[in-house]
């Protein structure tokens, strides 16, 4: 599914340095689990979104691999520690081949 | 023994939800487990789900998993078609080994949580959800 498909993000605007702050991120995606059945009986193929990447500046922040037991829109929330001043990348990897990515850049202070 | 009508639309009902139901969890929850711990043995304790007890729709679970000095959190659906969910792998720069997210679950069952600590070990939490509407569909 290459149509539709926005990605957000929250990330706090500026943090201290060394500081743990909490990520939230959602993508709009229907996440077809490939167990459905259409009204002819056939199966809908699935279509997911199989893989999620945060990085900071080049650094992993978390490497998620999902199944198609996510749910529609998948949402994520962690914790990151932000060393210095910098830029997260986030990374959504679909079935179809498709990769999506959002960046966000944290000031100290 | 007569049967009403109503009785034996009752059994016929019952014997195909019995029927039906062993076949889907089909798919070893132990092979995936494996999968992730290369048969590695698991110790409870360590690790924290968090879960509702009762989930109206299961299409939608909040599920909140928590595992301090953990590298990488496995979430598992015993119940469900595909009984894998999502795997965790914390970066260098996570600031917390806890992770939030909302998942599919076919119907009442146990969810498990599986952390592999720093030191090469498992852990595991189980946590019972009791489902209303199941979210796999048709």
């Amino acid at each position: 599914m290459a149509s539709g498909v926005k990605p957000r993000v929250k990330v706090p605007k500026s943090a201290a340095a060394g500081s743990a702050i909490t990520i939230k991120t959602l993508i709009s995606h229907k996440m077809e689990s490939g167990q459905r059945k259409d009204k002819e009986g056939n199966v809908i193929p699935r279509s997911i979104i199989n893989r999620f990447t945060c990085t900071f500046n080049g650094k992993s922040v978390i490497d998620i691999k999902t199944e198609p037991a996510i749910s529609t829109n998948p949402y994520f929330q962690f914790d990151a520690t932000v060393p210095e001043a910098g830029d997260f990348v986030f990374t959504w990897y679909d079935d179809d081949g498709s990769v999506y990515d959002a960046k966000k850049s944290v000031a100290i202070g | 023994m007569d049967f009403s009508r109503r009785e034996t639309i009752a059994l016929g009902l019952g014997a195909v939800a019995l029927s039906v139901m062993p076949f889907r969890v089909a798919a070893s929850t132990e092979e995936v487990i494996a999968g992730f711990t290369g048969g590695a043995d698991v110790a409870d304790g360590g690790v924290t789900l968090t879960a509702p007890e009762i989930a109206e729709n299961g299409n939608t679970v909040p599920i909140t998993v928590a595992a301090p000095g953990a590298v990488a959190i496995m979430i598992v659906a015993t119940g469900n078609p595909e009984p894998g969910v999502v795997t965790f792998n914390f970066g260098e720069l996570a600031a917390s080994q806890s992770a939030a997210t909302r998942i599919r679950l076919a119907g009442t069952q146990d969810v498990v949580a599986i952390a592999k600590m720093a030191d090469g070990s498992f852990v595991r939490a189980t946590s019972v959800v009791k489902v209303t509407i199941g979210g796999c569909g048709g």
